[in-house]
């Protein structure tokens, strides 16, 4: 991993935090929403699971804050591609490998940042109640998983220009967030919908981050679907970085 | 001999790179689908030279330095670079390059810049001594976004000094300065061969070639057309030209004498254009009542235009300005350069 450092990160880390577009949608959106439509008295009350539905609401919001910090993070590689900062890079020693694995810790510390905020705002609202390690455990599951759409960000940094990519990663991302039933219960969908739905990305990831909250009995589907995504998404960035950084 | 507190490049952490060529080049070609854009081209470079790459715009030279710095991959021939492939001379820091444009973030400080590529190596310079000889260390704290296109280049510059490289590439440095940043620019860039520092230049501005290069490589149509000092260059294309004053001269026997290759008589003062003017010198001593001799090369731009450009036009100057290439060659730099001469 030549070149990589803790210092680099912490660099990369200040850059994004500059982008004050990134902050706003990343973190100020998603505990916007959670307190607009989680904070609803009568959700204190209603149960879901180990706590209420305030907590429910909550663990959504923060992983759609988590996947836009994710995603984000990783279509910085297209601003980076445009601006020729990945071809300067290819005169260091920094092998393209440790260039993504910068990328990704990136991506991972917006994300969680996002967790945090809306975490944090949930704390202070009193609504949200669940066991503490419930509390730790969906946190976890939502920022770990939120990496699956670092990959989906580097897959479309890759492939579009950077005037692009951020309408694209808002537009892709709103739906799929609807498709994963972040935002409206997938049950109040129709039966057809609902089969759609199923075979979007954000829906097995959004159905296990709750699983430590709500239990039950766990479906094979969702780890198939995030499995899946997984791959395509994964496989997408490898091929395009492949492309990106052959020596023609 | 330390300056400034600098040893000289490569001193210390560079394993030695004895008599190695600092670049060597071996029938390279480079083609783009149809585009040939590098046609067989055998350059080898010594260590502490410095040479500039100079050529009208398509001729070639970026692509050839890709290929030096290991951006891209001849379709044949080899590329070595102390002995090394590229990619191996890069991470190791033997070679670094301050690129054409663009390669820079707008969203981060000129220090944060400097620091970030200094990080990248597993030796390099302190980032305050880079920025001070690059005399960017004023603005360190500056958004590299509302730097000016000077001041970018001099940030390039600074991070192409951070592995303290044996050999220094620049891709049309200069490119959009104004005459006294260029100047400043050059410098620099000066002080720093100085000491002793391998550097390969491409350039389209003929001055800089002239002023600041031990020697010119010549392209054209992604061929090496001429190569030498910048005085050999210059004869290479032109000759000389020599002045006499002679009445009656017996024009037939001027045009036999050997490397003769144009002859014009105005009144009384004749005009031999040749590749030797010393033999025509002694001839018109020698055998005539030539008086008044005077011998004047070409400037390098008729050199540059008579060995880059085909056609009637060649050798003609570029005030014809007839030809299609020829008006790819000027480019607007060369007026700007005469007027500046």
């Amino acid at each position: 991993m030549g070149g990589f450092s803790a210092a680099v990160l912490r660099i990369e880390v200040r850059r994004l935090l500059r982008n004050r577009r990134t902050l706003i949608f990343s973190l100020v959106m998603p505990a916007m929403f959670f307190l607009i439509f989680g904070l609803n008295s009568a959700y204190a009350s209603q149960r879901a699971g180990r706590g209420n539905v305030s907590a429910f609401i909550m663990i959504s919001m923060a992983l759609y804050g988590a996947v836009l910090a994710t995603t984000s993070g990783g279509a910085m590689v297209s601003v980076e591609r445009a601006a020729g900062w990945s071809r300067q890079l290819r005169v260091t020693p920094l092998s393209p490998v440790a260039y993504i694995a910068i990328k990704m810790l990136t991506s991972l510390v917006l994300g969680l940042a996002s967790v945090a905020v809306v975490y944090g705002a949930g704390i202070l609202t009193h609504k949200p109640a669940m066991p503490a390690y419930v509390w730790v455990a969906t946190a976890l599951c939502v920022w770990i998983g939120s990496l699956l759409f670092a990959a989906f960000g580097l897959f479309v940094g890759y492939l579009l220009p950077s005037e692009n990519v951020m309408q694209l990663i808002g537009f892709s991302l709103m739906l799929f967030s609807f498709g994963g039933g972040l935002f409206i219960p997938l049950s109040q969908f129709s039966p057809a919908l609902r089969t759609m739905a199923a075979f979007t990305p954000l829906y097995g990831l959004n159905q296990l981050v709750h699983y430590p909250l709500v239990g039950g009995a766990l479906e094979w589907s969702w780890v198939l679907n995030l499995i899946a995504w997984l791959v395509i998404f994964v496989a997408g960035a490898v091929w395009r970085f492949r492309r990106d950084t052959a020596r023609v | 001999m330390e300056r400034d507190g600098w040893p000289p490049p490569g001193s210390a952490e560079h394993a030695s790179v004895g008599p190695l060529l600092a670049v060597d080049l071996r029938g390279v070609h480079k083609s783009f689908g149809a585009v040939r854009a590098v046609r067989g081209i055998d350059l080898a470079i010594r260590a502490g030279e410095v040479v500039a790459v100079l050529g009208p715009n398509g001729a070639g030279k970026t692509t050839t330095i890709d290929m030096i710095l290991g951006l891209s991959r001849p379709s044949a021939g080899e590329v070595e670079v102390y002995g090394m492939a590229p990619h191996q001379a890069v991470s190791r820091g033997l070679l670094s390059a301050v690129m054409q444009n663009g390669g820079l973030l707008k969203d981060l400080t000129v220090g944060e810049t400097v620091q970030y590529i200094a990080l990248l190596f597993a030796a390099s310079r302190p980032v305050e001594e880079v920025l001070e000889r690059a005399g960017i260390a004023a603005i360190a704290s500056r958004m590299v976004g509302k730097c000016s296109g000077g001041e970018q280049q001099r940030l390039r510059f600074a991070m192409a000094l951070l592995c303290d490289p044996e050999l220094l590439i620049l891709d049309e440095p200069t490119q959009g300065m104004d005459v006294e940043g260029r100047r400043d620019f050059w410098s620099s860039i000066r002080q720093d061969a100085a000491r002793g520092r391998t550097i390969l230049f491409a350039t389209h501005y003929l001055e800089e070639a002239d002023a600041y290069a031990d020697r010119i490589v010549l392209m054209r149509e992604g061929e090496i057309v001429a190569d030498g000092t910048a005085a050999e260059v210059k004869s290479l294309a032109s000759g000389r030209t020599v002045r006499a004053t002679m009445a009656g001269a017996d024009v037939a026997a001027l045009r036999d004498l050997p490397g003769v290759d144009s002859v014009e008589v105005r009144g009384d003062t004749i005009l031999i254009h040749s590749a030797d003017t010393d033999s025509v010198a002694r001839y018109l001593l020698n055998e005539t009542g030539a008086h008044d001799i005077e011998i004047t090369a070409r400037g390098l731009e008729e050199a540059f235009l008579a060995l880059t450009v085909d056609g009637p036009a060649a050798g003609s100057g570029y005030t014809d300005g007839s030809g299609a290439s020829l008006d790819a060659v000027a480019d607007g730099s060369f007026t700007r350069d005469r007027s500046s001469r």
